[in-house]
C-alpha cells in the first residue's frame, strides 16, 4: 500500500543539474530502510522552478525540497519519509507565510504560484509522463471519448471559436477559425501538424509540456484529425530536445497499445496515426511553411502565402500546424467547456499563457498566468524581482522576434492587444529580464546576430537587410556611429519589415525598432557622447584611476594582463606611495583591476 | 484496443493514486512518527490507517500522514484528526487494531472513538 509519493522533477533543467543521481540514490535508500512498498518515486516533467533544481516533491504533505543533492537523500528518507519530520534546511518557502517555525509549507502558498494558474501545464509536475495511466487518470483521453462518441467536427470548431483561443505560437491566430479553413477544403488527404520547433533563445515552455504532459499533445492532435478530417499527423520536434523526443515516442508507443492511436481508435472506427520528424536546428523551421517543406524532406525554407496551408499545407495537402501549448490546452477546453476557457483572461485574449521566465531574474523558470497579467506581478511578485539589489530596466518578451517593454511601461497586462499597442509582442513566450546592467544597443545587437545567422538566405530583405541592420550597430557599438546612422537604422527596419518573405524577416527588426523607440538615448550616447550609459559596449569604455582614492598598493599593476598600468609622480595627501594610472591604449577593458582595488580607485565610464 | 468504458475504468483505478498529490482532503489523519512514536509501534498504525482509508474508498476525502514528536511520548503512538472547523480529536496509545476501528468509525462515519481519545484514557 502506497502512503507517499516522492515527485522528482526530470525535466532537462533538473536533469542537468543531477536529478537522476538524485531519483537512483532516493530508491537505493528507500530499498535499504525497507520502505519501497509504500513509498513510490515517481519522476515527472517540469514543476517550473528550474532556478533550484533539482527539485522534489513530497505527497500527501506537499512539501516542496530544493537544490537536493545525493548527500541529502539519506536524512530526507530518515527524518521526513520515516519520521515525518519535514528536512527544513531544504525546503523552499519563500513569500509563504509561515504560522509556525517549522511548519510545513505547501508548494502552492509560495509567492512563485499562488498567483498562477495551470491550464496547459497542469500536468507537468504531477504526473509521471512515460505512464498512460496517470495521465488517463487525470481525465486523459475523455476528450477525445467525447469528441468521438458525442460531437460532430462542426461542434469541435465551435467550441473552440467560442473558447476563443488562439494561438500560442506568438501570432495569435484564433485556432478554431484555423481548424474551420482546413476542414473546408476537401481533398483525399488531410494533415495535422504539430509545431514543437521551439527555437526562441530563452524560451522552453514546449519542451516542458512535451517532457511533462506529452500525451495531452497527441490526444488534441487526434481530435484535430477527427474535425478537418485527416488521418495522419505530424509532430516536428527538435532535436536538441533528446528527452522531449524519447517520451514523445513512449507516449505513441503506449497510445498504440491502448488503441487511442491506429485504425480503430476507441471502437468507433476513426482513424489516425502520428509520426514524429527532428528537426536539425534551424530557427527558420518554426515558421510555418519552411517547417511543411522540412517534413517534406527538403531543405527548410519558407514559401510564398498565399496559398496558406489550410489550403496547401503539407505536400500541397490542406493542413493545420498548431503549437505545442496551444495543444496543450485543447482537451480542457473540449471538457470543461468553452465558457470555462473563456471566462480567463481578458477581452480578447482568452485563457492563460505560460513564460519562460529568464535573465535578471531571482527565479528563473516557468510560469502560467492568465492572459492580461500585469508585468510588473510576473517580476516583482512571481519572479521574486532583480537579484543583487540592481534596478529593473527592460522586458524582452517574443526573443528575436519580438520588441522590449521599458521599466515605465511595468504595468502593462501581457496580452495580444495590449502588447502589440506597445511595440512588443507576446510571442511564443520568452521573457527576458534586463537590468541596469544592461545595454539597450547591446541587447538589440544579440538579437540581429541571430536572425542573421538563422536567415535561410531565400529572399533579399532578410538576408542582406539584416547584414546590414547588424553592421550599422557594431558600427555605433564600437563608437564610430552617427545620427545618420540611427535614422538609416530605423529606415531599413521598415523596409525589411515591409518586404520579407516570412515571419522570420518580417519580425527580425522588432528589437532594434523597439530598443530605438523606448532608448533612444542610449543610442544617441553611444553616437554623440561615444559612451555606453550601462558600461557593456567594450569599445566605449574607459577605465579610470581616482588618484586621490588610489594609495598606490600596486595590486592593480600586477595583475594587468596588458601591462597598462603605471606608477604617476602624484602622491595623494595623507597617502605615501604615488597613484597609478591606466594607458587608455595599451588597455584591454578586461576590468581585473577594479576587481582587485581593494580600495574602489578604479571606476569605468 | 481499448474502449471508451474501459478507459474510463482505468481512470477510476488510478484516480486514487494521483489525488495523493492533488493535496489534502478535509480531513487529516496525522500519525506521530518521531523515534518514540516508532519505537512505540507506529509503523503499523500507520500502515493499517493507509489501507483501511483506501479499502473504504476515502483518499478523496481523508489525507494519512505522519508529523514528528507530539511531546506526550508516554502515550505513543499518537493519531491526530483535524478536520475544518471541528475540535481536533487526539487518539493515543494506539495498536493497528484500534486504527482500523478508527478509520471506519471515525473517518468514515464522523463519530469520535471516544474510549481511545486521550481525555478518556487520562481519566481512566
Amino acid at each position: 500500500m502506497i502512503r507517499s509519493h516522492v515527485l522528482i522533477c526530470g525535466g532537462t533543467g533538473c536533469t542537468s543539474s543531477g536529478s537522476m543521481n538524485v531519483k537512483a540514490k532516493l530508491e537505493e535508500e528507500l530499498a535499504a530502510k525497507g520502505l519501497s512498498g509504500e513509498i513510490k518515486v515517481v519522476q515527472t516533467g517540469c514543476f517550473g522552478l528550474c532556478a533550484l533544481g533539482p527539485v522534489m516533491i513530497v505527497y500527501p504533505e506537499g512539501t516542496f525540497y530544493s537544490h537536493v543533492t545525493p548527500e541529502d537523500v539519506p536524512e530526507i528518507v530518515e527524518e521526513h519519509l520515516l519520521k515525518g519530520r519535514i528536512v527544513t534546511r531544504l525546503e523552499y518557502k519563500e513569500g509563504a507565510e509561515l504560522t509556525q517555525p517549522g511548519e510545513n509549507v505547501s508548494l502552492n502558498d509560495t509567492d512563485f504560484y499562488k498567483s498562477q494558474l495551470r491550464v496547459a501545464l497542469r500536468n507537468c509536475g504531477v504526473i509521471n509522463p512515460e505512464n498512460i495511466d496517470e495521465y488517463i487518470a487525470r481525465d486523459g483521453y475523455m476528450a477525445l471519448g467525447k469528441v468521438l462518441t458525442e460531437m460532430t467536427p462542426d461542434d469541435v470548431i465551435q467550441v473552440l471559436l467560442d473558447s476563443g483561443l488562439r494561438g500560442r505560437g506568438g501570432a495569435g491566430f484564433p485556432t478554431g477559425l484555423k481548424w474551420k479553413f482546413a476542414k473546408g477544403y476537401d481533398d483525399d488527404q488531410k494533415y495535422v501538424c504539430c509545431n514543437a520547433d521551439e527555437g526562441d533563445p530563452g524560451a522552453f515552455m514546449d519542451r516542458s509540456v512535451l517532457e511533462g504532459d506529452p500525451h495531452a499533445v497527441l490526444e488534441a492532435m487526434t481530435i484535430a484529425g477527427y474535425t478537418i478530417g485527416s488521418s495522419q499527423g505530424y509532430i516536428y520536434v527538435r532535436a536538441e530536445y533528446p528527452i522531449a523526443v524519447k517520451r514523445l515516442q513512449i507516449a505513441i508507443d503506449q497510445a498504440h497499445e491502448y488503441g487511442l492511436l491506429g485504425d480503430n481508435i476507441l471502437g468507433t472506427g476513426f482513424k489516425f496515426d502520428i509520426g514524429l520528424r527532428l528537426g536539425a536546428g534551424a530557427f527558420v523551421c518554426g515558421e510555418e511553411t519552411a517547417l511543411m517543406t522540412s517534413i517534406e524532406g527538403n531543405r527548410g525554407e519558407p514559401r510564398p502565402r498565399p496559398p496558406f496551408p489550410a489550403e496547401k499545407g503539407l505536400f500541397r495537402k490542406p493542413s493545420i500546424l498548431n503549437n505545442v501549448e496551444t495543444w496543450a490546452n485543447i482537451p480542457q477546453i473540449i471538457l470543461k467547456g468553452a465558457d470555462w476557457f473563456a471566462s480567463m483572461g481578458t477581452e480578447k485574449s482568452k485563457g492563460t499563457k505560460v513564460f519562460a521566465l529568464g535573465g535578471k531574474i531571482k527565479h528563473t523558470g516557468l510560469v502560467e498566468i492568465p492572459m492580461g497579467t500585469p508585468l510588473r506581478q510576473v517580476i516583482e511578485e512571481i519572479g521574486g524581482g532583480i537579484p543583487n539589489g540592481k534596478k529593473f530596466k527592460a522586458a524582452q518578451t517574443g526573443g528575436p522576434s519580438g520588441g522590449c517593454i521599458p521599466a515605465s511601461l511595468i504595468d502593462t497586462p501581457l496580452d495580444y492587444e495590449s502588447m502589440a499597442a506597445i511595440g512588443s509582442i507576446v510571442g511564443s513566450g520568452g521573457l527576458i529580464v534586463m537590468d541596469e546592467d544592461n545595454c539597450m544597443v547591446d541587447i538589440a545587437k544579440f538579437f540581429l546576430k541571430f536572425t542573421v545567422d538563422e536567415s535561410c538566405g531565400k529572399c533579399t530583405p532578410c538576408r542582406i537587410g539584416t547584414k546590414r541592420l547588424l553592421e550599422i550597430l557594431e558600427k555605433i557599438t564600437s563608437g564610430k556611429g552617427t545620427l545618420e546612422d540611427i535614422d538609416k537604422l530605423e529606415e531599413l527596419c521598415n523596409y525589411i519589415k515591409a518586404n520579407a518573405l516570412c515571419g522570420l524577416g518580417q519580425t527580425a527588426p522588432n528589437p532594434v525598432l523597439s530598443t530605438l523607440r523606448y532608448f533612444r538615448d542610449e543610442y544617441i550616447a553611444h553616437v554623440v557622447e561615444k559612451r555606453c550609459p550601462a558600461g557593456v559596449c567594450k569599445d566605449l569604455l574607459k577605465f579610470v584611476v581616482d588618484k586621490e582614492k588610489c594609495i598606490g598598493c600596486g595590486m592593480c599593476m600586477r595583475n594587468c594582463p596588458a601591462s597598462a598600468i603605471s606608477k604617476t609622480d602624484y602622491v595623494a595627501p595623507g597617502h605615501k606611495l604615488p597613484s597609478v594610472e591606466i594607458d587608455p591604449d595599451k588597455c584591454v577593458k578586461c576590468g581585473v583591476c577594479m576587481g582587485n582595488c581593494k580600495f574602489k580607485a578604479i571606476s569605468k565610464q | 484496443m481499448k474502449t471508451l468504458a474501459e478507459l474510463q475504468a482505468i481512470r477510476d483505478r488510478m484516480k486514487d493514486t494521483v489525488n495523493l498529490r492533488s493535496g489534502s482532503g478535509s480531513i487529516r489523519a496525522v500519525v506521530g512518527m518521531a523515534t518514540c512514536g516508532i519505537a512505540a509501534g507506529a509503523r503499523p498504525v500507520l500502515a493499517a490507517l493507509v489501507e483501511e482509508v483506501s479499502r473504504l474508498g476515502l483518499t478523496d476525502k481523508v489525507t494519512v500522514t505522519q508529523t514528528g514528536c507530539i511531546g506526550i511520548c508516554r502515550y505513543e503512538p499518537i493519531v491526530e484528526v483535524y478536520e475544518a472547523d471541528k475540535e481536533k480529536v487526539t487518539y493515543v496509545k494506539m495498536t493497528a487494531e484500534k486504527a482500523r476501528r478508527i478509520a471506519e468509525e471515525h473517518l468514515q462515519g464522523g463519530k469520535v472513538v471516544e474510549e481511545y481519545t486521550i481525555g478518556a484514557v487520562e481519566n481512566a
